[in-house]
């Protein structure tokens, strides 16, 4: 069975309050199947039960972990490989011309449980042109949970699995019981911090780099425009956004133009955007 | 295309199988790293562009395997993959050392497969959904 009406509604402005995110009508058995091991663990026959409580005793707590259930999560090593070819090959390179300091800057805004700033960090490694740059990164996401992941940096078998070379697993994790962790040297570089995209972002420089990759998609339009807008105060004016491959900014905020990379494509801000910041 | 399985399982060469027909390829057999090479030398040269090969088999193991694979000069366009339960960090390094291009460890998802299929350049573009 499914997630009832009352629940679901319940449920839908919940999460549209706390995090923005849109639950359309349909995505009842998203709920339902993220829910069950919260109603599970709280005693509950089902996740209607466990919701009904859930609104009449309104726990803080409680409350918390169902947005957070419902923050997606899915996620691999060099999700989707173009971005990652397109940092090392086009992205870098062409920073490395630019920044005299020998150090830059890169913001991945929903880092989930980790894979992504850490595959960014070794796409670094892996670019010649940056050999003795300091890469400075912050990785952010909305869920405490997977912050701490990320942060631990512990990986299972099935994880490393999933799209990491064999060459690059020897190199930069080291075999922890069953699975695996990432060098300390790797995670020293990563700074975690909770950030919801939804609000005012916290004083945090610009950066050279944002990946902003498969969130915008669960955010309405006016939300999408807002975050998009913030994220260009916070990006420097030559800097590069990588979206998800089914994002766009066109029609959601056109202050930005669509640069091919490789085989992929970055955002970047328009040229005579960028010396009038709002 | 196609791919060789070195496995002494049937049902994990069975699985490995399924996995590589949804993605395009016809499917070679062999039950051990002797069997794999009798196999490779019948072909001529038409050779398959993948073997995905188990470590611990009877006769000859896959390390040998890929050693021996990796002397012939001829059976060099093939990519070696070893699939396998062995997953200490000094093993893959082994793996790698000796020629193999890329090291999938049991258990895995379909998933995982068809991304090192990707990062090995053998996914054919229109099979390419498994987003």
């Amino acid at each position: 069975m499914t997630i009832g009406h009352e629940a679901f509604t319940f449920v839908r402005e919940l999460v549209r309050a706390e995090s923005a995110i849109v639950l359309e009508p349909g995505k009842e058995y998203l709920v339902e199947s993220r829910l069950v091991p919260l109603a599970r663990q709280g005693g509950h026959k089902d996740v209607d039960a466990f919701v009904a409580e859930l609104s009449t005793r309104r726990n803080p707590a409680a409350m918390r972990l169902v947005v957070e259930a419902l923050t997606t999560n899915e996620t691999s090593w060099f999700r989707d490989t173009d971005p990652f070819t397109a940092l090392r090959q086009t992205v870098f390179p062409a920073l490395a011309k630019t920044r005299s300091k020998r150090e830059i800057r890169v913001w991945a805004a929903a880092c989930s449980s980790g894979q992504e700033p850490y595959s960014i960090l070794m796409t670094a490694q892996d670019t010649p042109e940056l050999s003795g740059w300091k890469v400075d990164m912050l990785a952010t996401d909305l869920s405490l949970e997977m912050l701490e992941r990320a942060r631990k940096g512990e990986y299972s078998q099935l994880e490393v699995n999933r799209g990491l070379p064999a060459t690059t697993l020897v190199r930069h994790f080291e075999r922890l019981g069953l699975g695996w962790r990432i060098s300390p040297a790797l995670a020293a570089q990563v700074q975690f911090r909770q950030l919801n995209l939804m609000r005012p972002f916290p004083a945090m420089g610009k950066f050279d780099v944002i990946f902003l990759r498969n969130v915008l998609i669960y955010f309405d339009l006016a939300t999408k425009r807002d975050i998009l807008r913030r994220v260009r105060q916070v990006l420097a004016p030559d800097g590069h956004l990588f979206l998800g491959a089914a994002e766009m900014t066109m029609g959601v905020d056109d202050a930005w133009e669509r640069v091919p990379a490789g085989r992929s494509s970055v955002y970047r801000i328009r040229e005579e955007q960028r010396t009038c910041v709002p | 295309m196609r791919a060789l399985i070195v496995d002494d399982s049937r049902a994990m060469r069975r699985i490995v199988g399924r996995i590589l027909v949804d993605a395009g390829f016809e499917i070679l057999e062999a039950g051990d790293g002797q069997e794999a090479l009798d196999v490779l030398a019948a072909q001529g040269g038409d050779l398959p562009v993948l073997a995905c090969v188990d470590w611990n088999m009877p006769v000859m193991d896959g390390l040998t395997f890929i050693t021996q694979v990796r002397k012939q000069v001829e059976w060099r366009s093939i990519t070696l993959m070893m699939v396998t339960t062995e997953s200490e960090q000094d093993r893959i390094v082994r793996a790698l050392a000796a020629g193999a291009h890329e090291y999938l460890i049991k258990p895995f998802t379909g998933d995982a497969l068809v991304e090192k299929l990707d990062l090995l350049g053998l996914l054919p573009t229109t099979v390419g959904d498994h987003s």
